[in-house]
């Protein structure tokens, strides 16, 4: 391993493009998934009787159903958002990178 | 709450003559059923043992023996990972959490998936490009390799210990229930077939005995949780009317209930769930079996689908055991609690939806289950002992390929007795609950050290040491002086420390810790590892220098 190497892609602009974007991006998603998460324990905590409420009058399931089903549905939505994004563009941009760092 | 279904379940615990009684004459009268059961488990057995004899032949390396050489796809890993999850305590503890309590088994599963997509967003690529085979690799990239190998060693083999007794646990009771086997006789015979996998076949053969059990475990489900449905004419308003009718807390059963008793708890195990993951050795393990980050990215995807789409039918299969085994006294003894314990809620819907063949084959499934879960947390422990300990520690690198397996199997073999003798030793705990144990633990020592030496440039040695010991040695103490053990185990009257899941406590311990650690060391050393930092930094985010863990 050579350290200039290191060097050139650690002061290369598109690295540092590269590590913006990419940091930017799974942060904002990492604040959106632990976002969802919280409310919904906290609203375990000091609003139970909301995940109680029944969806209508005669239904028998409850919000808590719902919004349950539709954290893991996120999970996995949010999964493949970032799959999907890192794969393509931030893998070019990478394969650019380490390109031009082996010329 | 926990602490009543712990007395309902200790219990029927204390009263072994009776339902003892009632499985053997159930175990009579269900004869051919058992035979059934018999056959599908020996088939798995065998199966997997054909694939174990072909790993070993294919295992030359360290590299095939750690991380099945790097050969495994995202798609195959991620069903592995998945596997590792749907094990018998999520099988068995959270559909027998749904059964008892309604909506609170969804809060607990909820809290295992979401940390999957924080693992990915923020630990996954980067711990493919720094890791070779453990993440004590990773943790230890620029640091002081004696001391954070050490360090990460413990926290694994902590972790191990706690997950495998749950398993254990889970192991003997179901043996007991579908073949009438003595429980020490369950726990010892999962003990040696889980030793055979791992001596033999190395990681290769426990992906593969993962991977066969996920799709196994994951069509029962789905045929359970489709019959219960087709119950109810698939409308899931007249599913869980019929279970609040039925079932002794009547509404109570759709809203949150006593799983979690105030706020600080339920933000602590919250936090043990989610942070637990990205500390747990068996999966961190798994990534390394991949080629490159982009394949280590599609195994998180996977892996989340199918275990949220496992969860989702685990819900389902808690209620329909509700509606469909609650009600049926063939299921129950005299009583009237569940024959072999509310473990066994899912075990039983099986017989109730599918009759005797497809209980036994839930059941070989089942036991299949523990077997490969068990595998996997035995390799990830001996692999801590044998690569971090062994070969990094004691040996400091100068070690060959062939002494590092040697040592890592002679681990195997102890950790399969030290899990035999837990696994007798816990028999009364509830299963689903000493996961949450395991994960506290995860949560405090292994993450915080993984997640700071990837991300902070200022960590240093010193700050991680004692960090990460604080975290370790606050989480186990304070699980010692809360109620789980000092109440429960030890029998004092009340618990020193008043919570369940110390994971909030420790966490804020071990990070504050090696923050506090790290900025006073002033030493030329930490210099050093800070100036490393930045090549760091370059290969965890390029891959830069990461060769496929084929070429390592």
């Amino acid at each position: 391993m050579n350290d200039s190497i290191y060097l050139s892609i650690q002061n290369s602009p598109r690295f540092k493009e590269l590590v913006r974007k990419r940091e930017r991006f799974a942060w904002i998603l990492s604040a959106i998934m632990l976002g969802l998460y919280s409310a919904f324990i906290l609203l375990i905590a000091y609003g139970p009787q909301v995940l109680g409420a029944k969806i209508s009058p005669g239904a028998s399931i409850t919000w808590g159903i719902p919004l349950g089903v539709g954290l893991i549905v996120s999970a996995f939505v949010l999964t493949g958002i970032y799959v999907r994004r890192a794969n393509g563009e931030f893998d070019d941009l990478n394969n650019a990178i380490l390109k031009e760092a082996a010329q | 709450m926990i602490r009543r279904l712990l007395a309902i379940f200790g219990a029927s615990l204390f009263a072994p003559a009776v339902w003892a009684a009632d499985a053997l004459t159930g175990a009579v009268q269900k004869q051919p059923l058992n035979i059934s059961a018999i056959v599908m488990f020996v088939a798995f057995v065998g199966a997997t043992l054909c694939i174990t004899y072909w790993a070993s032949k294919r295992n030359k390396s360290a590299a095939d023996y750690y991380a099945a050489g790097g050969k495994i796809t995202g798609f195959q890993n991620g069903l592995a990972i998945a596997g590792d999850y749907m094990s018998a305590a999520s099988f068995l503890g959270i559909s027998a959490l749904v059964y008892t309590s309604g909506y609170d088994g969804l809060i607990y599963s909820i809290g295992f998936l979401v940390g999957w997509p924080i693992i990915l967003f923020l630990i996954a690529e980067r711990l493919r490009n720094l890791g070779k085979y453990t993440f004590a690799d990773v943790a230890s990239y620029r640091l002081g390799q004696t001391q954070i190998r050490s360090l990460s060693a413990c926290g694994s083999l902590v972790v191990v210990a706690f997950y495998l007794i749950a398993q254990m646990v889970g192991a003997g009771k179901l043996i007991q229930l579908l073949f009438g086997l003595d429980y020490h006789v369950a726990v010892i015979l999962v003990g040696i077939l889980m030793c055979m996998y791992v001596l033999f076949g190395g990681m290769l053969a426990t992906t593969w005995v993962q991977i066969i059990k996920a799709v196994l475990l994951l069509s029962g489900a789905s045929f359970m949780a489709l019959m219960v449905m087709k119950h109810v004419n698939f409308d899931f308003n007249m599913l869980f009317s019929e279970a609040i009718k039925v079932h002794p807390k009547g509404e109570a059963i759709m809203s949150p209930g006593g799983l979690v008793k105030d706020p600080i708890s339920a933000f602590s195990l919250g936090l043990a769930l989610m942070f637990g993951t990205a500390g747990l050795p068996h999966i961190l393990m798994r990534f390394f079996t991949v080629s490159d980050a982009k394949e280590a990215r599609k195994s998180v995807l996977y892996a989340t689908g199918f275990i949220g789409y496992f969860y989702i039918l685990t819900f389902i299969i808690g209620f329909g055991a509700i509606l469909l085994v609650s009600t049926n006294p063939a299921f129950k003894d005299a009583a009237g609690a569940l024959l072999g314990g509310n473990n066994m809620a899912a075990v039983h819907l099986a017989d109730a939806v599918g009759g005797s063949i497809f209980l036994g084959f839930i059941s070989a499934v089942a036991f299949a289950t523990i077997l490969a879960v068990v595998a996997g947390l035995t390799l990830a422990g001996a692999s801590a002992v044998s690569h971090d300990l062994y070969a990094s520690v004691i040996k400091k690198g100068k070690t060959n390929d062939k002494d590092e397996i040697r040592v890592s199997k002679i681990t195997t073999v102890a950790l399969g007795a030290l899990a035999i003798g837990l696994g007798i030793l816990f028999e009364s705990q509830n299963i689903a609950f000493m996961v949450g144990l395991a994960f506290s633990i995860a949560a405090s020592c292994n993450f915080p050290v993984l997640l700071l030496s990837m991300y902070w440039k200022n960590l240093t040695t010193r700050g991680a040491m004692i960090g990460g010991w604080l975290g370790l040695i606050s989480a186990v103490g304070l699980m010692i002086l809360g109620p789980t053990i000092w109440v429960s185990i030890l029998h004092h009257e009340k618990a020193i420390f008043p919570y369940e899941y110390p994971a909030l406590f420790s966490m804020i311990i071990a990070f504050v810790g090696i923050w506090f650690f790290s900025i006073t060391d002033k030493s030329a050393a930490a210099e050093k590892e800070r100036a490393l930092y930045f090549p760091q930094f370059v290969r965890s985010q390029t891959g830069l220098g990461a060769s496929g863990a084929v070429n390592h």
